[in-house]
């Protein structure tokens, strides 16, 4: 299996890279750690002329914590994530769903930018980075612009990312209280059958905000603000418990498919979701 | 559409050729190189056998362009030994029959190497972590297992 022709560009910086893409326009694809789009090439699902290679971008790499605002670059791997200390130290959701993402080899080649830029419903850290709140950032040929990860997605690889942009990275305060990050998948490396992001606060025996979002239950990762709002205010009893999972369950909509039939995504969903409840509140 | 010049290094030698962008890492490797150590398992990414260290870095040649891997340092089980002087993971997987056909152990091979690169003392739930992705269609999971222990110094693995 061999991809079709292209050019191969290695700009080193990020206006470098914004220029190919502007030249080119929809001949060209930015390519970060390449696992997801390099199969695709590979079966011929995607075709263009131009491939923008972006590992020589020095200023793409890295994680910065600064009190508690986290900014990762867009070429930082899941390999780098996992292996942060200071990172897994404030916001050990990012650790637990790398290591979850695919397996060894593939995450020290995959980065987080190009797991949340593809939007490939299937990819983890768009659910994980919705439920912290994150922001995106792009670069452009008019320059950079923010975006949140709440309002990014727009269907299975639609994002409001434009053409002539690149994600440049990500940025988040690291949440208060517990997180989970709980997938449900069918094998070693797979995609999610359903997972679930989920951050609690707790004060006094009760929970006093909630986040919560799910992966590949939809043709987006679905923030579900009713979901953590029938958490808030609660001591996260049975039936609060089954109130969130309610509100989630009305708000993704999972297709059947290899993964299985609808009906028993939206049991897996449940069941990762009261795990990762579970999960988040005993590490509050 | 125009070739690109690559240079590798490819067991500690300099390897300079023209390659089309679109070329794989792993048909660099096997058809332009004759390095047939690295083999071509499910070449979607799943299965291992491609396994190459690339700048310290166990990856899966098979989803690496060559234009990607232009400049790097690249390991196969070419690099680790020979069949008179092998190399103690080569030797381990010799003592504990370490698989069957052998068509996925040039890979498991390459990345236990790795670990013990990257980590001296590698723990059992480490050995598993790094080879639970690479496919065995004989089954002889168990028996590499015991090879890897035994390359890492570990008596006995302890359930995962």
């Amino acid at each position: 299996m061999i991809p079709a022709p292209f050019e191969y560009h290695r700009p080193d910086s990020v206006e470098a890279a914004v220029k190919l893409l502007s030249d080119f326009g929809d001949n060209a694809r930015v390519v970060a750690g390449g696992h997801s789009l390099i199969p695709m090439m590979k079966l011929r699902m995607t075709d263009f002329g131009h491939l923008i290679d972006l590992q020589a971008i020095s200023t793409l790499k890295g994680i910065c914590i600064e009190g508690r605002r986290i900014s990762i670059g867009a070429m930082t791997t899941q390999h780098e994530i996992i292996h942060h200390a200071g990172l897994a130290s404030i916001a050990p959701i990012l650790r637990e769903a790398a290591r979850q993402i695919a397996d060894p080899q593939v995450r020290y080649m995959g980065t987080l930018g190009g797991n949340v830029a593809n939007g490939d419903p299937g990819n983890d850290m768009p659910g994980v980075m919705q439920c912290l709140d994150a922001t995106f950032h792009l670069s452009g040929p008019g320059g950079t612009r923010e975006v949140k990860a709440r309002e990014f997605y727009e269907a299975a690889y639609f994002t409001a990312r434009a053409e002539d942009e690149i994600l440049t990275g990500v940025s988040f305060d690291a949440p208060a209280g517990g997180q989970a990050y709980m997938k449900q998948k069918r094998k070693i490396g797979d995609y999610a059958t359903a997972a679930a992001a989920v951050v609690i606060a707790m004060s006094g025996g009760r929970c006093t905000a909630a986040s919560i979002a799910m992966t590949n239950l939809s043709d987006t990762p679905v923030w579900c603000e009713a979901a953590g709002a029938a958490l808030a205010g609660t001591d996260l009893s049975a039936a609060a418990v089954e109130a969130a999972v309610g509100a989630m369950d009305d708000a993704i909509d999972p297709q059947s498919d290899n993964r299985g039939p609808a009906e028993f995504k939206r049991h897996a969903a449940a069941v990762v979701l009261r795990r990762a409840i579970e999960a988040a509140a005993a590490r509050a | 559409m125009s070739k690109m010049h690559i240079k590798l290094t490819v067991n500690g030698k300099q390897e300079e050729l023209l390659a089309e962008p679109r070329e794989l890492l792993i048909h660099v490797l096997r058809e332009r190189l004759s390095i047939t150590g690295p083999h071509i398992g499910c070449e979607t990414s799943h299965c291992g056998a491609c396994t190459v260290d690339m700048n310290g870095k166990s990856v899966k040649s098979c989803t690496v362009l060559a234009a990607q891997a232009n400049g790097a340092e690249i390991t196969t089980i070419e690099g680790l030994g020979t069949p008179e002087a092998p190399h103690p993971v080569q030797q381990a997987f010799v003592d504990h029959a370490g698989g069957q056909c052998g068509y996925c152990l040039n890979g498991m091979i390459i990345a236990v190497a790795g670990l013990l690169n990257r980590s001296a003392v590698p723990s059992e739930a480490d050995i598993r972590e790094a080879l639970r992705h690479h496919l065995c269609r004989c089954g002889a999971h168990v028996e590499i297992l015991a090879a890897a222990r035994a390359a890492a110094g570990l008596t006995r693995g302890e359930p995962a």
